[in-house]
């Protein structure tokens, strides 16, 4: 009872300044310093669960943004953090909950690209906008004009890296190896696939595996005996870096290009020496000399304890892009936040510039990295 | 290549008839499957894996802490999930299987809470002693595999052939109430076999981290289904039956990756399960139902 009171509060104070708004507009633009913007934001997360490490990582990121743009004054935002436990209809249910019962004027999340299909058209269809952060698979950003995407899909990072590293190595025949019971994976693969074909590359061989997997040895002894110039492998990092020790171990040397999943200090930690020479490409790279990123790194470690990750940078971002958009707006309202949204163009994050295109998604150039002597740097 | 492979196949094979050995030994005796003999050899592994690779003591040792824990799960396993359940009147065969995966589920959330959901590495440097005979590398390490699974498999069979323990414990197969008349103490009988069972699991666990040199918490699923798929494929609590079928298992899904697709891996191996099923219904080594088990 006391929460809908609030809510229709929050709408009441927030057609007030939108008519109150509407009266100031006739005069030219000149009050920024006057009252802040109060907004309510909605994050849709996975905090339980199978996957709640990522759901930390993005809490994390968007809990450290949200202290940075509040301490500024100018935009004032009262989270509200929803679980979604990695599963669709209780992502749905979230997502509700925080159109409907909290009046928020924006989403941040789901985390899964599953979890988007469902909350996605529900907060389109309410007309309010949201901001996938973590959903890389094909066609989030066209369930309609209210989503938004900050994470780099793997149609973009994987080109990159396969890119680079197939000029540098010389290679013209690849194996592929994907893990076939994953959509990212899977997707991954399929971007592999085109690449290859578009660069006109000799595919020996193409296999699969399944997640968890022990042995993946009679895969790699027949691509062993095809002798590929390099291995292109859509894998999450668990699997990946095991992947990587048993080829290494039984004496296939050619460069591994990974997808997004590879990207992940893990594998070094799994697949120690077998990992050097992996390639990859990413929107995140925390060793990077950018002030930016130095600051970032240092203010997450000293408040959570340990680096931030991919995922914990992108959230970060996205509460910045979306923070920017509502001191644009000029007032937490859900079609303004959406224009002035949409507006973005050459945001500085920490992951490099970053604007949406024509439908809402990223225009960003990924970095491509190396492992080498243990850790990931760039590759030249 | 065809060697190579071969070589990987009968490894991954000898993994599964061990794996496969301890669930026959216990549906033998007790007529049920203990859903939790997978989750049992993951902790083996786990053991195996802080004793070799955190506390850097030899193998030896790593194959003698696994047995003790496993062996010592497998008490409490039948303390606390099966002998409450045992004779209870009104109590059907279903009642221990569930509760063996109330067991399994509560074991690998252990392992969760303890080891976390990534891969560990299982690192000793016996796995790195290699020979080279002509063209293809052969490990130590799979000689090994498949010379303690051999060895496990005929010690079981003699053991059950020709001792009086042996002896003891197929009476109470053929007939619990009956063998208890006959002087045999029942309980302590099934106590030691899902021991035994156990103990099996744990060397099985030590094997595959020295094989695959990475472990993770959900070993013990894909395995144990591997496993299961194998004793109704070799014959229901068939000593030998659970080696063929290991070994058979093993080599098909090696083959097929090797000279088919990957992605048909799982899919040919039990196709080729269910054919022998229908061929020869009660499994390779499997003896009609009339029939006492041996």
């Amino acid at each position: 009872m006391r929460r809908s009171v609030r809510g229709i509060a929050v709408v009441a104070c927030a057609l007030f300044a939108f008519v109150f708004m509407g009266a100031e507009k006739a005069k030219p633009a000149a009050k920024p310093a006057a009252e802040p913007i109060r907004a309510k934001i909605g994050v849709i997360s996975i905090i339980t669960g199978q996957g709640a490490a990522y759901g930390e990582a993005i809490t994390n990121g968007i809990k450290l943004a949200r202290d940075e743009v509040n301490a500024k004054g100018e935009v004032l935002v009262d989270l509200k953090i929803e679980d979604s436990s990695g599963k669709q209809e209780q992502a749905l249910a979230a997502a509700q909950k925080l159109i409907n019962s909290e009046q928020v004027v924006a989403i941040i999340g789901p985390t899964l690209s599953n979890e988007m299909m469902v909350a996605g058209p529900e907060a389109n269809a309410s007309g309010v906008p949201i901001m996938g952060t973590s959903t890389t698979a094909k066609g989030i950003t066209q369930i309609g004009k209210y989503v938004f995407r900050n994470a780099l899909p793997e149609s973009q990072a994987i080109p990159a890296s396969i890119g680079k590293a197939v000029k540098k190595h010389n290679i013209r025949k690849v194996a592929l190896l994907y893990g076939n019971d994953d959509v990212f994976t899977k997707s991954g693969f399929d971007t592999m696939k085109e690449v290859s074909g578009k660069l006109k590359l000799n595919i020996l061989t193409i296999e699969t595996f399944q997640k968890g997997q022990a042995d993946y040895k009679a895969q790699l002894t027949k691509i062993a005996s095809l002798k590929p110039d390099a291995v292109f492998c859509s894998a999450l990092y668990n699997e990946g870096g095991v992947i990587l020790a048993q080829a290494r171990k039984m004496g296939l040397k050619v460069p591994f290009v990974g997808g997004n999943g590879f990207n992940s200090p893990k594998v070094i930690e799994i697949a120690k020496d077998a990992a050097e020479g992996l390639t990859v490409a990413t929107p995140w790279f925390g060793e990077s000399n950018d002030p930016k990123v130095k600051g970032f790194v240092a203010k997450y470690e000293k408040a959570y304890g340990k680096k931030p990750d991919q995922f914990a940078a992108q959230a970060y971002d996205a509460f910045h892009i979306m923070a920017n958009a509502l001191k644009a707006a000029g007032i937490a309202d859900r079609a303004k936040l959406r224009d002035s949204l949409a507006a973005t163009k050459n945001f500085q994050g920490v992951l490099g510039k970053f604007s949406f295109d024509a439908e809402r998604d990223v225009v960003m150039s990924p970095i491509v990295l190396i492992v080498k002597g243990g850790k990931f740097t760039i590759f030249n | 290549m065809f060697l190579e492979q071969l070589i990987n196949g009968v490894t991954l094979g000898s993994i599964y008839a061990i794996v496969a050995l301890g669930y026959t030994l216990v549906f033998g005796v007790l007529d049920i499957i203990n859903m939790a003999h997978g989750e049992i050899f993951m902790f083996g592994a786990f053991v195996g894996m802080l004793i070799v690779s955190k506390a850097g003591a030899p193998l030896p040792v790593a194959f003698l802490g696994a047995v003790v824990v496993t062996a010592a799960m497998g008490l409490l396993l039948e303390r606390f999930a099966l002998r409450p359940l045992r004779g209870r009147p009104g109590a059907s065969h279903l009642a221990s299987l569930i509760s063996t995966i109330g067991v399994s589920i509560l074991l690998e959330n252990i392992a969760h809470k303890i080891f976390g959901s990534g891969n560990h590495l299982f690192e000793t440097s016996f796995a790195e002693i290699r020979f080279e005979v002509g063209p293809v590398t052969i490990y130590l390490v799979q000689v090994v595999i498949l010379l303690i699974s051999l060895l496990l498999m005929t010690g079981l069979a003699l053991w059950l052939a020709r001792t009086r323990a042996g002896k003891a414990l197929r009476a109470t197969a053929e007939n619990l109430e009956t063998a208890g008349l006959l002087g045999v103490d029942t309980n302590r009988m099934i106590t030691a076999t899902v021991v035994i069972a156990s103990a099996m699991g744990g060397v099985a666990g030590v094997l595959v981290g020295m094989a695959f040199n990475y472990i993770n918490n959900q070993i013990g699923l894909s395995m144990g289904l591997k496993g299961l798929a194998i004793i109704i494929f070799g014959g229901m609590g068939s000593v030998y039956g659970a080696m063929a079928g290991g070994l058979i298992l093993g080599l098909s899904e090696t083959f097929v990756v090797a000279y088919g697709s990957s992605g048909y891996r799982d899919a040919i191996a039990f196709v080729a399960i269910i054919v022998i099923l229908l061929i020869k219904p009660q499994g390779l080594f499997g003896q009609a139902h009339a029939e006492a088990r041996r």
